[in-house]
């Protein structure tokens, strides 16, 4: 018998697709996570346009509230630690979380080295805006991929180009020669082993999620149609006017995200999304997606 | 021969490469009428809470008890074992109630617990290397259900008529023995 494999915390990352995972930041949240359709929460002290507002440090949740949500939801429970942060990672692993998020939301432990992966039985997910920090981050054992998007900004369109980008490249390598593999390798900065399963699967050794800026059903289906797994929402529901039917809505969409009549209905009368920022109005230091490498 | 996968949520696409592996032809459904052109039908692992949800949602509860009754056949694992199970602990609301058994969700503990191991399953010659990922397990099988393997005592696979279930992933591994033996199953064996 054996904990803590790579099937099984890639396999773990596999049943979640095509499913909704969603910030909360208490335990009455998760549960309309949870009867919403939710597949998994991310317990959180504040969703990320939250903790713009706020700016200053964003580090890892009181294990408080993590612990107040695994105790009322039966689903898979994440948490998010700072990148860099071994210890906060190994404190959340300590307390039964089921999956960790080593997050560019959060404010950065160390700006060199990310956590070593590998280090631990529960499984990771990272963000990624391209190819090479994709398999950088699986290089270091993470078992998940998410786009990084732009998060807490309720605005799509940077998980749009990190999605696209990625596939975009991935279409590259599978079409390269053997021996511009070793080049490539060298050039994305990344495991030539994990170049050479891109190049022979076409797609990445990981589930691939899409976060940061879903805020509407169509978001969310739009990130399906472009070849996502499934949906990160982070403030997008609960700073919705309606976060029961927005979440509702929103698996729902992810489900059936070709069904453009369904898309429509349950997109009906859902009140005011939450409001949204326009990227370019964003100073350089308050992109979370340019964190990490 | 045609199988479907349920494909509201969870693994989709790997049990459709299994089924692929052991001969068949592997469809993945959202739609209730699409049951019409299927001998068999997956229901694969992914959040039990989830698919339930959705299944009553879309019209696929009594449209799953139908195609059972026809004498199609089904297969659950892991989330799947959940939702054709008749009971489950804590009493909590059960979805299709076509196989009598009792079971218990993440009975092994949070993802730390999760595992993998080599088991042996009746009917099937080799030992099949068996994942669990935050798995339930059976705690009673009632009349008419044939236990097909056990891990610890605990029983993770069981058979009832044309309906089969495992704790585990079988899709999760290259081994189809498994998908092999649901197809001869709908083959009659």
């Amino acid at each position: 018998m054996e904990t803590g494999t790579s099937r099984v915390k890639r396999g773990m990352a596999e049943m979640q697709k095509g499913g909704v995972i969603m910030d909360v930041m208490n335990a009455e949240q998760a549960k309309i996570a949870e009867a919403a359709g939710a597949t998994a929460v991310m317990a959180l002290e504040r969703v990320p346009s939250d903790i713009r507002a706020a700016g200053g440090v964003a580090r890892m949740a009181d294990p408080t509230i993590v612990e107040e949500v695994m105790k009322v939801v039966s689903i898979p429970v994440m948490a998010k630690a700072r990148i860099g942060h071994y210890v906060e990672a190994k404190v959340l692993e300590s307390l039964g979380v089921d999956y960790l998020d080593e997050s560019e939301v959060l404010t950065p432990a160390d700006e060199v080295f990310h956590i070593d992966k590998r280090d631990f039985t529960v499984p990771f997910v990272c963000g990624a805006k391209d190819l090479g920090e994709a398999l950088r981050r699986i290089g270091e054992g993470a078992s998940m991929i998410r786009t990084k998007g732009e998060p807490g900004t309720g605005n799509i369109v940077e998980a749009v180009r990190h999605m696209r980008l990625i596939n975009s490249q991935i279409r590259k390598v599978q079409n390269m020669s053997k021996d511009e593999l070793y080049a490539e390798a060298k050039n994305l900065g990344v495991p030539y082993d994990l170049l050479l399963e891109v190049h022979e699967n076409g797609k990445l050794p990981v589930v691939n999620f899409a976060a940061g800026g879903v805020a509407t059903p169509a978001d969310a289906a739009l990130m399906m149609h472009l070849g996502a797994d499934g949906v990160f929402v982070g403030s997008g529901i609960f700073k919705s006017d309606n976060p029961e039917k927005f979440a509702r809505a929103i698996v729902e969409a992810t489900t059936h995200y070709t069904d453009y009549k369904l898309i429509a209905e349950v997109s009906k009368n859902l009140g005011t999304p939450m409001k949204g920022i326009e990227i370019s109005k964003l100073a350089a230091s308050e992109r979370m997606s340019d964190r990490g490498w | 021969m045609k199988i479907g996968v349920l494909a509201l949520q969870g693994a989709v696409s790997e049990h459709i490469r299994s089924i692929e592996l052991a001969g068949a032809e592997g469809v993945a459904v959202k739609r209730a009428e699409q049951l019409n052109e299927l001998q068999g039908l997956i229901i694969p692992g992914g959040e039990s809470t989830t698919i339930g949800k959705l299944m009553r949602k879309y019209g696929f509860i009594e449209a799953i008890r139908d195609f059972s009754n026809e004498g199609k056949a089904l297969f659950g694992t892991c989330a799947g074992l959940i939702v054709l199970a008749k009971s489950i602990d804590g009493g909590e609301e059960s979805h299709l109630n076509l196989m009598d058994i009792q079971v218990s969700r993440n009975a092994f503990g949070r993802q730390r617990e999760s595992f993998e191991t080599d088991l042996v399953i009746k009917g099937i010659e080799n030992p099949v290397r068996a994942v669990f990922i935050r798995a339930p397990l059976i705690t009673e099988a009632r009349d008419g259900v044939e236990v097909l393997s056990t891990y610890n005592d605990e029983i993770v696979a069981a058979r009832q008529g044309r309906v089969l279930a495992t704790s585990f992933h079988p899709e999760l591994t290259d081994d189809f023995s498994l998908h092999k033996y649901f197809v001869d199953m709908i083959n009659g064996g």
